[in-house]
């Protein structure tokens, strides 16, 4: 509508001499997610240091058949525990095997499983969250409680517990990583829904005779996306890291699989031999604190108080 | 109300929170997939159903489980946890001798977070923008972020195994007899005692897993302090004291620091969480005789006596520590004592 009165030919000025044309001109569109992001990064340097290096994991997980030098799972008992050397840039452990490549290859297990406990924790929180938030009564007071009941479990412990109980393995890992994980993302979701939900534009929605359904996830859910995706930026590396965890415990991964976290309890046996464990643990810690440096930045540009002045 | 009215009425919540906890964890060990007797029992035992039966019997897991959990809740109050499954031993004798190891730990490494984390929180946020500023925010990331069984290992290697600065794991130096028993805790009970060798050889092997286990919280206790500092800085009564001519350092100390010191210290109590987290790890690789080492032992084994009485007791060291939390928010802001 506004732009077809600003096609409309001036006809009359106002009293304070704005023409209609100039009043009822087009608002202006706001700046595209990709150059939004771009001036969220160039303010960001932490943050763009964070995109880079996952970017720079993520092409390394997905090019590792191509770029590592030898097999990862390829045994040698006559080069065992090498140090590092032109031959070997990260030396071998106690099988003989690669260190590089084993590293190169340990992204295509620990980042996909990041994503993949981070998102269902996300989708499952944030549904149950909000179904609870909107509808209150019972199923939110039993919900609550559910949350209460798991969250009382110290996270590892609960991890370690439902692993073991499953038996190790990367699947098994990940479902009890999204059992811990899920209730932290359905009281943020629920909190937010219910400051939400208070908003005069729902309270329209339901004059004009809009259902439930339509109005959580057209009006009510949309607007809690915000916090939800730094939460799960943040989760990201927190995911990686108890994957990690779990792993070195023996209830993640299991040998021969290049993983982060097996391969620096691989290190464990060969102590002396610094590189076996110091290449897969520095791979952690980079993932990590790249999502870290996202997620701050996304916390701070989505906080008014700390956007503003401190 | 007064601050004893206040702690009293603090300590009666936790009271019902602890017996829903009982059966909160009950429940949930006994959700959790998994068959304890095919844990225990190999699998030739397994195929003989008399050996199942009997072990079933043995350990009560032929009852209801209501019955189960009220015969639970009979041997807890008689302070009976039951007997692991694992060790053959009572828990709570098992709890008794591995808690102490662990407190001393998570005391000591909560001691290096504050530490570390406050005095750097504190410059990082009077130097903001500044080239120290991003340096120590850059620090705290990495503590956050760093794998604590890796940092282990690294700490291992490079001031015990290179450096021979520190001593490698263990709780004290090989051929050393234990202090006497007093409180479990060697530093404690050498002190005690007067026997300053095993003292200083307490000292020197808690250094570094309590350094290794404390450094992600020395990260969130910098970051939080970082950010309640500049919040409290910037406010109209610090800008009245500077108007009045105080001295950065008293503006600094005297106004801003107790101020700013509520959100730091709600994330040191809840920092407890990832402590003890922090400790199932850390007490592997340190072979530190602790209750992280005897959880993880007993999640493996499917030990419910086991994880029931250690998820108490962790959860029990929460509900104390959110108290204590509590109970400092009234020290640090007169405002709460009124509230």
């Amino acid at each position: 509508m506004g732009a077809d009165l600003a096609d409309t030919p001036a006809t009359a000025a106002s009293p304070q001499g704005l023409t209609i044309d100039s009043r009822w001109r087009p608002v202006p569109k706001g700046p595209s997610a990709l150059s939004a992001t771009f001036r969220f990064l160039r303010h960001n340097v932490l943050s763009l240091i964070g995109v880079v290096i996952i970017i720079f994991w993520v092409v390394v997980s997905i090019t590792a058949p191509v770029i590592a030098p030898y097999d990862p799972l390829k045994q040698s008992l006559r080069d065992r525990l090498q140090a590092p050397s032109a031959q070997h840039i990260m030396g071998t452990d106690e099988l003989g095997r690669d260190v590089f490549s084993r590293v190169l290859y340990g992204g295509r297990i620990s980042l996909p499983i990041g994503f993949i406990v981070v998102i269902s924790a996300t989708v499952i929180g944030a549904l149950l969250g909000a179904t609870a938030g909107y509808a209150g009564g019972a199923w939110d007071n039993g919900l609550m409680r559910l949350t209460d009941l798991v969250m009382a479990f110290p996270p590892i412990i609960l991890a370690m517990a439902v692993a073991a109980a499953l038996g190790a393995g990367l699947n098994h890992a990940a479902i009890a990583l999204i059992i811990v994980a899920w209730p932290s993302y359905a009281r943020v979701v629920r909190g937010l829904v219910l400051s939400v939900k208070k908003n005069e534009y729902v309270a329209a929605s339901h004059a004009v005779g809009a259902s439930h359904a339509r109005i959580l996830f057209r009006s009510v859910l949309p607007n809690t996306l915000g916090p939800a995706v730094v939460m799960s930026t943040l989760g990201l590396g927190t995911a990686i890291l108890t994957f990690a965890g779990l792993s070195f415990l023996g209830l993640g991964a299991v040998p021969p699989t290049p993983e982060w976290g097996r391969m620096v309890a691989d290190g464990i046996n060969a102590f002396d031999q610094w590189w076996v464990s110091a290449f897969p643990g520095l791979a952690i810690l980079t993932v990590v604190m790249a999502f870290n440096f996202v997620g701050d930045g996304l916390r701070d540009a989505l906080d008014p108080r700390l956007r503003k002045g401190t | 109300m007064s601050v004893t009215d206040y702690v009293i009425r603090r300590v009666l919540i936790v009271i019902p929170l602890i017996i829903g906890l009982t059966l909160v964890v009950f429940l949930v060990s006994h959700m959790l997939p998994g068959d304890p007797v095919a844990a225990h029992l190999g699998q030739r035992s397994m195929e003989d159903p008399a050996i199942v039966a009997a072990f079933r019997q043995e350990w009560g897991l032929d009852q209801p489980l209501y019955v189960q959990y009220l015969t639970f809740l009979k041997n807890l109050s008689q302070g009976n946890l039951g007997v692991s499954i694992h060790t053959k031993q009572p828990v709570m004798d098992d709890l008794g001798r591995y808690f102490p190891a662990s407190i001393e730990l998570a005391v000591t490494a909560v001691f290096f977070a504050i530490l570390i984390g406050i005095p750097l929180g504190i410059i990082s946020a009077v130097k903001r923008n500044h080239p120290v500023d991003h340096g120590a925010r850059v620090v705290s990331l990495l503590g956050v972020s760093a794998p604590v069984f890796w940092l282990a290992l690294v700490g291992l290697y490079v001031f015990y195994l290179r450096l021979g600065w520190l001593p490698g794991p263990g709780r004290l130096d090989t051929g050393m007899t234990e202090p006497t028993h007093i409180t479990g805790m060697f530093t404690v009970d050498s002190l005690i005692t007067g026997n300053m060798t095993a003292f200083a050889s307490a000292v020197r092997h808690l250094f570094l897993p309590a350094l290794v286990l404390g450094m992600a919280t020395a990260g969130l206790v910098t970051r939080m302090t970082r950010s309640s500092m500049l919040e409290v800085l910037s406010s109209d009564y610090i800008r009245t004291a500077r108007a009045k001519g105080a001295s950065e350092g008293r503006v600094i100390i005297q106004h801003a620091l107790r101020n700013s010191m509520i959100p730091t210290v709600t994330v040191i109590g809840l920092a407890l969480a990832d402590i003890m987290s922090g400790a199932v790890l850390t007490e592997t690789i340190f072979a530190w005789p602790g209750i992280g080492r005897y959880a993880f032992q007993s999640t493996v084994s499917l030990d419910f006596p086991s994880i029931i009485g250690v998820t108490l007791l962790i959860a029990v060291v929460f509900a104390l520590a959110n108290l204590v939390v509590d109970i400092t928010y009234v020290f640090l802001d007169p405002r709460l004592r009124t509230a």
